[in-house]
């Protein structure tokens, strides 16, 4: 399917997966190739330190928006942008909006908010997301200041569920007031597939796959959101030669091994075949238990990721994209 | 006798702290297998919605008292999964003067509301059931792996956080009106809690004015019981071991942790780094790589093109560590390869133990 389609089916994408599996790698490569496609993508981050703007080479994000990457390179490219959203800010903000400038600074001063907030869980999420909420219906109504598309580098695995179930908890718990109504136009949107999806990120490892086949039937049961494609992120890629012999493979090569090479080169070589088979077993078996379409990210050795490597990983996500066939295969999981 | 050893062989208390998806439940799940071989009764408590820990002991579910792990360990080894609603329930029922006030509580929609959802509750409750374990005489040393929260370190702060929130000047003015008391000077705060009341829905706040009617009276076992658990934390007997994968993001957050840990005056006693990619050749990276290309299109040169990999990443992931351990020391760091078969059963936790401990395996 065409990248630009892709990119253009919901205005919010939520990137979601367990600790460590390159959660916040995947949601800015997929911001950067949403970029290059053209559009106007801001990536957004809720819980702060997530090293975002590390992968840009730029300073920690504010809760102003700010240019992690200009547009323009390649030709055609819009511009990536970022932001942290906190939900003291969103609330104050919020008040702000409605009149209430006064009461958002005793709110503040007398610790209230922590209160609130404490009251009625879920709150700090819903704030959150109304915000995203307010950005998602600006870039619909493609208001002149506002992004193309939305990526959501959402809390990790446990807590993402936790995060977008607040809107159903809230409009189930609270009967009326301006929080049930925000609530309830967030469960709006993320249940709209025409407005949001969610890309779950894994890596083909037993653990890491199990976690995110419970955290996908979750997402659709409990919150009823439209899932996007899986990225299976860290695969290595393929090397020619593993399967052979290293003294064999010099005498082809008419080449010398100096002491202790062929063992080295042996064992390197079997230990990638291995990872290499279970790779693909995770991933297959993955492929069997979730029926959404997969995109596969290279484990990179060579380097840590910085500008060059994101734009590595955003072609090859691009690839994948373009090797997907149609979106009415990525919604919806049948049990 | 190495720190790890001493550790396992005599802390009464193991905290294994560091971010999210580095290994944390495996390590809390070996070392207390490790004590466990060593004659100790040992017991590892995890929270965790993903039940990470029974996947690691290779058990179908594992609850909230603990479960004897059967294997052939000369001592014990057992296992609890936190559930922080009923730990809280069961604190509620021990500081309540009668069981009509716990009932009370226990019943109390706000109370259901924070016993799940108050920041740091999950936190402390893995404290309380830490303190509840080791006070026991079940048990010679307990495994703690924290909660995978948004900032791992709130256990630290969670009872002083506790106490706070039940401190809170809100619920002072909330409870005044019964304790008949500034009701004339609480005039406008009452205004204003009804202008946010408008916003949030009164029906919250009337469950917490019942709320903290009915706690009254037990804040004060609250606190000395939160005083006794940060005492814990501090303890000699208490080691706590940072955890870390070797990966750029979660070196930096494991120095955090480290200066978090550095602030509260609590030494880290080891720091394990899982998942380290093993280099196989003490080659530089450079050259190797540099003969793959001369090699390129042969057999030979992509097998160098492998070797290049493991040693660039590995030598990129030593790059990375080095701050950290000059950061812990002298606390030792223990590295444990990334294997070439994922942990996810007893055999796999036993591997992992032979090379944290340093013993080769046949």
């Amino acid at each position: 399917m065409d990248p630009g389609q892709f990119f253009a089916a919901s205005r919010l994408v939520i990137v979601a997966g367990k600790g460590g599996v390159g959660k916040t790698t995947v949601s800015a490569a997929l911001a950067r190739a949403a970029a290059i496609a053209g559009l106007t993508t801001l990536l957004v981050e809720v819980e702060g330190k997530s090293g975002l703007a590390a992968i840009f080479g730029r300073e920690p994000l504010a809760y102003r928006e700010v240019v992690l990457a200009k547009g323009g390179s390649p030709p055609g490219s819009a511009e990536v942008r970022g932001r942290t959203l906190t939900p003291d800010d969103a609330l104050l903000e919020y008040l702000r909006d409605h009149g209430l400038a006064r009461l958002s600074k005793r709110l503040v001063s007398s610790g209230v908010l922590d209160v609130v907030a404490t009251a009625v869980p879920g709150i700090r999420d819903i704030l959150v997301l109304g915000k995203v909420k307010q950005i998602e219906r600006a870039a619909a109504a493609g208001a002149g200041d506002a992004p193309d598309l939305v990526v959501l580098d959402a809390p990790a695995a446990g807590h993402a569920i936790t995060f977008l179930q607040s809107a159903r908890g809230l409009v189930d718990a609270v009967r009326v007031g301006p929080i049930r109504t925000q609530a309830s136009e967030v469960l709006e949107m993320l249940t709209d597939p025409g407005r949001c999806s969610v890309v779950l990120v894994t890596m083909p490892e037993e653990t890491p796959v199990n976690e995110l086949i419970d955290t996908a039937y979750r997402l659709e049961d409990r919150v009823g959101v439209s899932l996007g494609p899986v990225v299976v992120n860290g695969l290595y890629p393929t090397v020619e030669g593993m399967d052979s012999d290293p003294r064999e493979a010099a005498a082809r090569a008419s080449a010398e091994l100096r002491s202790g090479e062929a063992e080295a080169l042996a064992a390197a070589a079997g230990f990638r075949r291995m990872r290499t088979a279970l790779q693909r077993e995770q991933v297959a078996r993955l492929a069997e238990r979730l029926p959404l379409p997969q995109i596969r990210l290279p484990f990179l050795f060579e380097a840590d990721l910085g500008r060059a490597q994101l734009d590595r990983l955003a072609g090859e996500l691009v690839a994948g994209i373009e090797g997907l066939t149609d979106l009415s295969s990525a919604s919806g999981a049948p049990r | 006798m190495s720190e790890l050893d001493d550790l396992v062989g005599h802390s009464e208390i193991v905290i294994c702290c560091g971010s999210g998806g580095v290994g944390k439940t495996t390590t809390a799940a070996v070392l207390a297998m490790e004590a466990a071989a060593r004659g100790r009764r040992a017991v590892v408590v995890t929270i965790d919605p993903a039940k990470r820990l029974a996947d690691a002991l290779g058990l179908e579910g594992i609850g909230d008292t603990p479960v004897v792990i059967d294997g052939d360990w000369a001592g014990e080894l057992s296992a609890v999964m936190l559930d922080t609603k009923s730990t809280f329930d069961a604190v509620v029922v021990k500081y309540a003067a009668d069981p009509v006030q716990a009932q009370r509580i226990l019943q109390n929609r706000f109370y259901r509301n924070i016993s799940g959802a108050l920041s740091g509750t999950q936190e402390y409750m893995a404290m309380e059931k830490l303190y509840e374990l080791q006070a026991g005489t079940d048990f010679d040393v307990v495994v703690v792996d924290t909660p995978p929260t948004r900032h791992a370190l709130d256990f630290l702060d969670a009872p002083r956080r506790l106490t706070r929130f039940l401190d809170h000047r809100l619920y002072r003015v909330l409870t005044a009106p019964t304790r008949g008391m500034m009701r004339a000077v609480n005039a406008a705060a009452q205004t204003f809690v009804r202008t946010v009341a408008k916003v949030v829905g009164a029906e919250v706040f009337d469950d917490a004015i019942a709320f903290f009617q009915a706690f009254d009276g037990m804040e004060a076992g609250f606190r000395e019981r939160a005083e006794r658990v940060l005492e814990l934390l501090s303890d000699p007997r208490t080691a706590f071991v940072l955890v870390a994968s070797p990966k750029r993001d979660t070196v930096e957050e494991a120095r955090f942790f480290a200066s978090k840990l550095g602030e509260n005056e609590i030494p880290v006693r080891t720091l394990i780094v899982n998942r380290m990619h093993p280099a196989f050749t003490d080659a530089l990276p450079e050259a190797v790589a540099e003969r793959a290309r001369t090699l390129r299109g042969t057999d030979l040169g992509g097998l160098y093109a492998n070797l290049a990999d493991f040693a660039l990443v590995a030598d990129r992931e030593e790059h990375h560590l080095a701050g950290l351990a000059e950061q812990v020391a002298p606390a030792p760091v223990v590295r444990v390869p990334f294997l070439s078969t994922d942990v996810h059963d007893l055999d796999g936790l036993r591997e992992i133990g032979d090379r944290l401990f340093g013993r080769t395996r046949a």
